[in-house]
């Protein structure tokens, strides 16, 4: 480590296997979630959502609903509270009669308890006026448009030099179209709000991915002043995106609530989920390589295609990845959107890089079949001194060390390229390779530490932990940084009373608390060291803020990398792919917790896994809804889909990161899976698998397409 | 969901009494399809009649040589019984390759010949469809069906019957005895004319009486299903259901087969015996081509969609390399 801020290399709490800190609450059921907080006199509602895709509501029959037992209110348009605009469309919820999607909120019935709210609402007569839907997406229709920026705040477009034309003028081209579908997260905890009013002030429990976040949606959407409005989420079962943001329950247990003047929950139910929280929209990508017969990559061109909803724009950030993999003179990445009568798209872990890494890592293994240059090679041969569009410099960058570690541990230098040659029986086996990488920012948030008489700390963040082990990490790291040991530290996290904070989300979670903890730390230690250790009766507290820091970092790129290895084999007559082994290599600067952060990566792994061989909403285009909406019909991997996978990390010491040297590892394990599975199905076979998820019939018609 | 009563039968006599009685009552048994069904709104019986107490619980060898298995039979139970294991390994293989340990260990023989279609749309009451609300439409012809029927289907409906054990019985001869009232003898019914394509009906799906209650099923003694075999082809490697599946037996002598059994899954209303292809074989020498001809004679019935013409194929490659198996026959 060379920065005089980070912490000492001797940390004895940092980068050691750690249990999880909450085990024995969550294996004992001692924690608890937003759906199990049980306050007097509650009440229960549930959602209706609407049978149209587009169109009015004309009438609502409440009477039906309100004669059944128990039921005390149907809300819907006329009698909802007024919101105020909070920056999200989709969250105006029970504010008009437009229905701009099937499965939209339309009314929410609230009963003595929840069974009977259900029944009331299954029972709720709806009549609309229907207008036609358009749900379908693809590249011809008239209204594709560019948008301004793609999600989070990126330009819409890039270019450096001229793509065309080094494409028409290079030895060896590559081009083709790729396709991901709709995917949706499906945390394991559906999502859940339990809200009461004490006079105009508002606590919710509320499983989010950020406390702060939904704290601040709630003060907008209720005009409500920020010191009265507590959002509590200590305990969270998954998110993956869904939750990075308030969602309806958010805004309907609340309105509920105020309504009755009693305590409300809300929960969702699966198959709502599949409207309701977001998903990952649907993507169609064109990607042109173009190299000399060394290899050397002359142009990169990335064009992708995504939907959104009409009332919220939401625009994956697909080709983005393109813009800081491979070396080449001439770059150029586009994205087109296209709105439709469906629910909006957000946030699933990875976005944009997920499906983006897909197609350009897929063309990479086909540009290095053209070559017949090891794809590892191409990969090493095309690595930028500086981002290859920008030109600013990369705060670490370790790629090709991951490369090459993958490379020896895997066994990948015995591998014979040649396609379709290798079978076990009624197995075609073969191997592929991917880059991955993830972005590595940081977010501006607040801590507070209390040094207490006892010599014990408290710290109180607004942090988030779904189930990832943030707060064993973090609790790591005020150990670290405070020069204790862990049992001297007590962490709160999930409250928003405890000041604003970043959420768990883009990977950023643990690097931005952790900045926020290490500064106030650092602060507490010199007011301690200067009171020459002693602590006040009522304790010594302390907080800080990384604003001014993170304005003040340095322009460069901050990236983690890492290198994916898979072998896989395909029965090409019943169409079966079988993935029994997987590596991941990763540059993801300084491990925290060993032990969380391989469960980390294993999960990134075999969602990229689900991602190549299972996942995917079906758009119902007659009625416009996603058809397998629940998780009978969406399939995700089952155990005995995964075979034995393998995570390592290179050492990478990062000073421009953060004073921690963290780089975030939610999401980079997912990236560059689905293109690993792929070439490694193309290596089996010989018949390049363009389309996800790689299903039996696909092999199939592959097989027949190629005789 | 619709609230109901629930009440425990002890004697086969009272379970169809009381079945007879309302015609809003469903039989129970380990619940995993119906209790599923009824929190999606597709059932909504307001009485449930538990039909596990029946005494219905027995694996006997009867006096032929044969097996009857009461109905209440747990899946797991059956997969695991030493005579269905050596004599109809095929059978034991098939419910293997279903659902998981915890369901097949509630799930009992009767519910599972009984299960319905996982048409989505079927499942999904807030759209038409002709099996749960007749005269509604089918809306899968031209929506989504990649996993519905080339073989049997109707204009009006192209599910696919579900269970993986159903395909094992048929190509075992599986015979199923029912009564159909309280003071009615068991009937048996050959397992192949059990359950019913389609046509202009797709809400009925058995030959016999809606209220029937299904006591066992019997096996003949069958020395072609000890070499019995399943093989399921499915979207994942555990936890669903198939897309593709046979269950096949065959006896072959001095090169020339000599009988067969062939029934296919996924690609029916009904578990699919393969009558056109059994009888092709007969005769013929043992070899890929004859597979292969029986196959695509048995498939030529096939009416596919765009989205599930690849079971033709699906299907065609899993009799061959199932029968070349089974016969040792190699490329
Ligand atoms: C997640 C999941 C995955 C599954 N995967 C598979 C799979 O891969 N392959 C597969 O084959 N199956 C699969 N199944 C289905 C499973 O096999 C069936 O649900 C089970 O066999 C039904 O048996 P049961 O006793 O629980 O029936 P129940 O749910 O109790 O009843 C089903 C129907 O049978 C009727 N019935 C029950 N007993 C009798 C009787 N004695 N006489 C007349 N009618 C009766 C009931 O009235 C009801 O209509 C899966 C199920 C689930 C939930
Ligand atoms: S195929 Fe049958 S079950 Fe499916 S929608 Fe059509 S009628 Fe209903």
């Amino acid at each position: 480590m060379t920065s005089t801020l980070n912490p000492p290399a001797t940390s004895t709490t940092v980068q050691v296997p750690t249990t999880r800190v909450d085990a024995i609450a969550k294996v004992t059921g001692q924690a608890r979630y937003a759906a199990e907080y049980d306050l007097d006199r509650m009440a229960f509602g549930f959602i209706v959502q609407a049978r149209i895709a587009r169109g009015t509501i004309v009438a609502i029959e409440d009477a039906v609903a309100l004669a059944m037992p128990g039921v005390l209110a149907v809300i819907d348009y006329r009698n909802a509270p007024r919101l105020s605009d909070a920056g999200d469309a989709e969250l105006q919820l029970l504010q008009s009669e437009r229905v701009y999607y099937r499965g939209e909120v339309v009314a929410l019935v609230i009963a003595e308890s929840s069974e009977q709210a259900r029944a009331a609402a299954e029972a709720l007569p709806i009549s609309y006026a229907e207008a036609d839907h358009d749900v379908l997406f693809r590249t011809d229709h008239p209204e594709i448009y560019t948008p301004e920026k793609v999600n989070p705040n990126f330009p819409s477009e890039s270019s450096v030099g001229n793509v065309d034309g080094a494409f028409d003028a290079a030895e060896v081209r590559v081009q083709a179209w790729y396709s991901t579908p709709a995917e949706h997260n499906n945390p394991l905890e559906p999502h859940a709000t339990t809200a009461q009013w004490d006079g105009d002030e508002l606590t919710v429990y509320d499983s989010n991915q950020g406390a702060s976040s939904v704290h601040s949606t709630l003060c907008k959407l209720f005009d409500l002043p920020r010191g009265r409005v507590h959002v509590r989420s200590e305990h969270v079962g998954g998110g993956f995106g869904s939750k990075g943001s308030a969602r309806p329950t958010v805004v309907l247990a609340p309105m509920a609530s105020k309504l009755l003047d009693r305590p409300v929950r809300v929960t969702m139910t699966r198959q709502q989920m599949f409207a309701l929280v977001g998903y990952r929209t649907p993507t169609i990508q064109q990607v042109r390589l173009a190299a000399d017969h060394t290899g050397r990559l002359h142009a990169l061109d990335h064009l992708a295609y995504s939907q959104t909803s009409r009332i919220v724009e939401f625009a994956e950030q697909t080709a983005v990845m393109s813009r800081v993999m491979y070396a080449t003179p001439n770059l150029r990445t586009r994205h087109r959107l296209l709105a439709l009568d469906v629910p909006t798209p957000r946030w699933m872990r990875a976005p944009g890089e997920a499906p983006g890494s897909f197609a350009l890592e897929s063309a990479m293994d086909e540009l290095a079949a053209e070559l017949q240059l090891d794809p590892v090679e191409l990969r090493i041969r095309n690595e930028p001194d500086f981002e290859p569009d920008g030109g600013r410099p990369f705060s670490s960058r370790n790629l090709v060390s991951c490369l090459l570690e993958g490379s020896d541990r895997f066994g990948w230098r015995e591998r014979d390229p040649r396609p379709g040659i290798r079978r076990d029986g009624r197995w075609l086996l073969g191997t592929g390779v991917a880059s991955s990488t993830y972005p590595a920012r940081n977010a501006p948030s607040s801590c507070a530490i209390t040094a207490r008489a006892d010599g014990s700390f408290e710290v109180r963040i607004t942090a988030a932990d779904l189930g990832t082990g943030a707060r064993t990490a973090l609790t790591q790291l005020a150990a670290e940084s405070l020069g204790v040991g862990l049992a001297d530290i007590e962490l709160r996290i999930g409250d928003s009373d405890f000041g604003q904070a970043m959420i768990a989300g883009g990977s950023m979670g643990t690097a931005s608390w952790g900045w926020a903890i290490d500064k106030a730390a650092r602060q507490l230690r010199g007011q301690l060291d200067a009171s020459g250790g002693a602590v006040p009766p009522e304790g010594l507290s302390v907080t800080s803020n990384t604003r001014a820091e993170i304005d003040a970092q340095a322009d460069v790129v901050r990236h983690g990398f890492g290198a994916q290895f898979v072998e896989v084999a395909v029965d090409p007559r019943s169409g079966e792919v079988r993935v029994p082994r997987m590596l991941g290599v990763f540059a993801v600067g300084r491990i925290v917790n060993p032990t969380t952060a391989r469960s980390q990566l294993i999960g990134g792994m075999t969602w990229g896994l689900s991602m190549a061989l299972f996942e995917e909403s079906i758009m119902d285009v007659e009625f416009g809804d996603y058809l397998n909406h629940d998780l009978a019909g969406y399939h995700v991997a089952s155990n005995a889909d995964v075979g034995a996978i393998e995570v390592a990390w290179v050492e990478e010491h990062d000073e421009q990161t953060n004073p921690t040297g963290i780089k975030g590892i939610g999401e980079i394990g997912i990236v560059g899976t689905a293109a690993a599975i792929a070439n490694a199905v193309w290596h089996a076979t010989g018949h390049r698998q363009r389309a996800l998820p790689i299903r039996p019939d696909r092999i199939l018609n592959s097989a027949n397409a190629a005789g | 969901m619709r609230s109901f009563a629930y009440q425990r039968a002890t004697e086969p006599e009272s379970a169809l009494a009381a079945r007879a009685a309302n015609a809003d009552s469903r039989y129970l048994g380990g619940g995993t399809n119906l209790v599923d069904l009824m929190k999606l709104g597709v059932e909504t019986p307001d009485l449930l009649i538990d039909v596990t107490s029946l005494s219905l619980t027995d694996i006997t060898e009867t006096s032929d040589g044969g097996v009857r298995i009461g109905a209440g039979v747990r899946n797991s139970d059956l997969a695991a019984h030493p005579l269905i294991r050596r004599r109809y390994p095929a059978i034991a293989q098939a419910i293997l390759s279903g659902a998981s340990g915890q369901l097949r260990n509630l799930a009992t023989v009767g519910g599972n010949l009984m299960q319905r279609t996982r048409c989505a749309y079927f499942t999904d009451v807030t759209k038409p469809c002709n099996k749960r609300d007749p005269g509604s439409g089918c809306p899968a012809r031209t929506g989504e069906h990649h996993n519905l029927a080339i073989l049997g289907g109707s204009t009006h409906c192209i599910a696919t019957s579900p269970s993986d054990l159903a395909v094992a019985l048929v190509a075992c001869d599986a015979v199923v005895h029912v009564r159909e009232g309280s003071d009615s003898i068991e009937r048996a019914v050959p397992i192949d004319s059990f359950r019913t394509l389609p046509g202009n009906h797709p809400e009925r799906e058995t030959s016999v009486d809606p209220a029937a209650l299904i006591t066992a099923l019997s096996l003949p003694a069958l020395p072609i299903a000890a070499a019995s075999h399943y093989r399921k082809v499915r979207e994942r490697a555990s936890y669903a259901f198939a897309i593709g599946s046979i269950a096949a037996a065959i006896e072959v002598r001095d090169g020339v087969v000599t009988d067969s059994r062939i029934a296919y899954g996924a690609v029916a209303p009904v578990p699919w015996r393969a009558h056109r292809a059994e009888a092709e074989l007969l005769g013929k020498p043992a070899g890929i081509e004859a597979f292969e001809f029986a196959a695509d004679t048995e498939l030529s019935a096939a009416q596919p969609l765009p989205g599930n013409a690849y079971k033709l194929g699906l299907i065609r490659n899993l009799t061959v390399d199932v029968l070349s198996k089974l016969s040792g026959v190699t490329r």
